[in-house]
């Protein structure tokens, strides 16, 4: 007899939820991030620079190779060379937007490859738990002794300078960060019901881990990783700013701005473009993940 | 923001020797394990680590030699072992380029680089503090934009692009300060007047940057949490005056701000490297740097191992101190 009322209350809720439940969260997400006008504008900037580093070739610019003596240095808006020349008489027009596909690749690839082996590292610790997440965060807790900057520092140092070895120095800086952050995520979503029902189920600690806690803490990991990307851009020029990463002639803005320094008593601003470049990167995605932050925090 | 998400494990202490003698306890396989990681930087280095100070034609009776007088021809773990003895009794061997003890040469240039992380600490923390309190004060105004405009630029800008633009802007076009250096008689003699002062002035301001951002981020969302919980309306109700409240804010929000700011003061000991080059200021991240491209292995090592030290043990520091002024943890 009880039961009557019950199925009818469900059928009820039943044909009210295709009104009330009209979205998934991603599309809320996805929706509010669009209403947000500083994500969007930061969103439009990083794909220009995107964009034309990637059609850097076919934009007709100059070769950003092809140096010339007699042209060294020239100012911003000569014509011709409307961001002027580099201290060999390079374009600066065509080496910045080519000096975006280097510079790119070595800021956001130890990011993703940090993102990739900190959450599996991260949910395995956080999921499987007892010795094996004593090994996994104590040796986080070591890297967590050096600050992140000495850390890069030291390993690209140690192996030596070039791409490879920037981007594995950087990946192995961001790696313990990401593994904490997934860690303590995982830890939080283990104990929950569905969690316990999938294990009640007959799953195994694999597919528990792919399938129902992967997509649970995965939102929160990578709104983390989006934070350090702006971080990584610094640090990953930094090095070649030091000499430690990409090497001449290849355009590269931290490298640019490395030999540029030189010529800030004849050409200032001309040696400063570069840095304009890292720091419009950086900025755009610090807030770009600042608005996915808030956009994915929906109680708000 | 790279700061730590778990910290102050042991909040269940029931008092703060407790906590402060496991927290030490704690300390002592980290700082082993670190000097491991310095020792086996070296290791992972491709090509002879003599390199720097055997020429190109040395016989190959030589090199042995020499790798004999470095101890380099003994097995790693006997190597470890006896390196870490060494240093334990303060010996971190000789710099292969100028033959001067290690420790020496490093404690040198870390005076520097304390000198220039407590002048920027000074300017970053008030700074931070500062204006994260007003943008707390006035969340969602016009001037809550401004001051957290300045965290986000701060937290963003590549800090050695921001030195190069301060020197051209104060020494190449209006030569009111000097580009680089630590004095005008050039590194060894550092003094507390304006000749030298002036050499602080752009170093520091570009190193505060970041600090400055993250303590103001910091301080807008302790000040904006606290002053939208209940106690702060019941003070306000009860008809406390606004000094009143804000007492009250800086009491809550002082444990966390602090070990902020200690985590903030420690990453700029140790990632002052990029700033040191552009300003060759003559602190342990120009020692770093000349290490690295001299390939002066044992300076390398010896200066990675110090400043990591230096940053355990402040985060040690803090972590007590945050302990003993915060009443929460205490209770437990």
């Amino acid at each position: 007899m009880s039961e009557l009322p019950l199925t009818a209350t469900a059928d009820a809720a039943l044909q009210a939820a295709p009104a009330t439940k009209a979205r998934g969260y991603w599309a809320t997400v996805g929706r509010r991030i669009m209403r947000d006008k500083v994500s969007m504008a930061c969103a439009l900037v990083l794909l220009l620079i995107f964009l034309s580093a990637i059609l850097a070739p076919w934009l007709g610019l100059e070769d950003p190779y092809k140096g010339s003596m007699i042209r060294r240095l020239r100012h911003i808006g000569t014509t011709g060379y409307p961001l002027g020349t580099d201290e060999l008489g390079r374009d600066m027009l065509a080496r910045l937007i080519y000096g975006g596909r280097l510079s790119l690749v070595i800021g956001i690839l130890p990011v993703i490859l940090a993102f990739c082996i900190g959450t599996s590292l991260g949910i395995i610790a956080g999921y499987v738990g007892g010795k094996l997440n004593t090994a996994i965060m104590r040796t986080v807790d070591v890297f967590y002794a050096f600050p992140s900057v000495l850390l890069a520092i030291a390993i690209s140092g140690a192996l030596g300078a070039g791409i490879l070895n920037s981007i594995v120095a950087l990946t192995i800086v961001f790696v313990p960060q990401i593994t904490r952050v997934a860690e303590s995520v995982t830890t939080g979503v283990r104990n929950m019901d569905f969690v316990e029902a999938a294990r009640a189920s007959g799953a195994g600690p694999f597919t528990i881990m792919r399938v129902h806690i992967l997509g649970n803490v995965l939102g929160a990991i990578f709104v983390y990783a989006t934070s350090l990307i702006s971080v990584s851009m610094i640090l990953a020029a930094g090095l070649s700013f030091l000499g430690l990463g990409t090497k001449p002639p290849e355009p590269e803005w931290g490298l640019m701005l490395n030999t540029l320094r030189t010529a800030i008593y004849v050409n200032p601003w001309v040696a400063a473009l570069p840095g304009a470049m890292i720091f419009a990167v950086s900025i755009c995605f610090n807030l770009l993940s600042d608005g996915l932050r808030s956009a994915m925090d929906i109680r708000n | 923001m790279p700061s730590s998400p778990t910290r102050g494990e042991g909040k269940k202490e029931s008092n703060v020797l407790a906590y402060t003698a496991r927290r030490i306890v704690y300390v002592v396989p980290i700082v082993i394990s670190v000097a491991l990681v310095c020792f086996l930087l070296v290791h992972i280095t491709p090509g002879d680590p003599l390199v720097a100070v055997l020429p190109a034609d040395a016989s190959q009776e030589l090199a042995a030699q020499l790798r004999a007088a470095y101890g380099f021809d003994r097995p790693l773990p006997v190597q470890f072992g006896l390196w870490l003895l060494r240093a334990l009794h303060g010996d971190l061997g000789n710099s292969i380029a100028t033959g001067r003890p290690v420790l020496a040469e490093v404690m040198r240039a870390v005076g520097n680089t304390v000198t220039l992380a407590i002048a920027a600490a000074i300017i970053g923390f008030t700074m931070g503090i500062l204006l994260g309190l007003i943008a707390g004060y006035f969340r969602e105004t016009w001037i809550d934009k401004v001051a957290t405009s300045f965290a986000i630029a701060g937290v963003s800008v590549p800090h050695y692009w921001l030195g190069m633009l301060l020197v051209i802007i104060f020494s190449v076009q209006l030569n009111w300060l000097p580009a680089v250096g630590a004095g005008p008689s050039g590194s060894n003699s550092w003094a507390w007047d304006w000749a030298h002062l002036k050499y602080l002035v752009l170093p520091a301001i570009t190193t505060s940057v970041i600090p400055m951002g993250i303590v103001t981020r910091t301080v807008r969302a302790l000040t904006g949490d606290i002053l939208s919980q209940d106690f702060v309306e019941a003070l306000r109700a009860k008809g406390l005056h606004e000094l009143g409240v804000f007492r009250h804010v800086v009491k809550n929000a002082a444990p966390t701000a602090l070990a902020v700011m200690g985590l903030q003061l420690g990453y700029m000991l140790g990632g002052s490297i990029l700033i040191e080059t552009v300003f060759s200021w003559p602190g342990s991240g120009f020692l770093l740097n000349s290490a690295i491209f001299q390939r002066d292995l044992p300076l390398l090592q010896g200066t990675i191992l110090i400043l990591a030290l230096f940053f355990v043990f402040l985060n040690l520091l803090v972590d007590i101190a945050q302990a003993a002024i915060d009443p929460r943890i205490k209770r437990g």
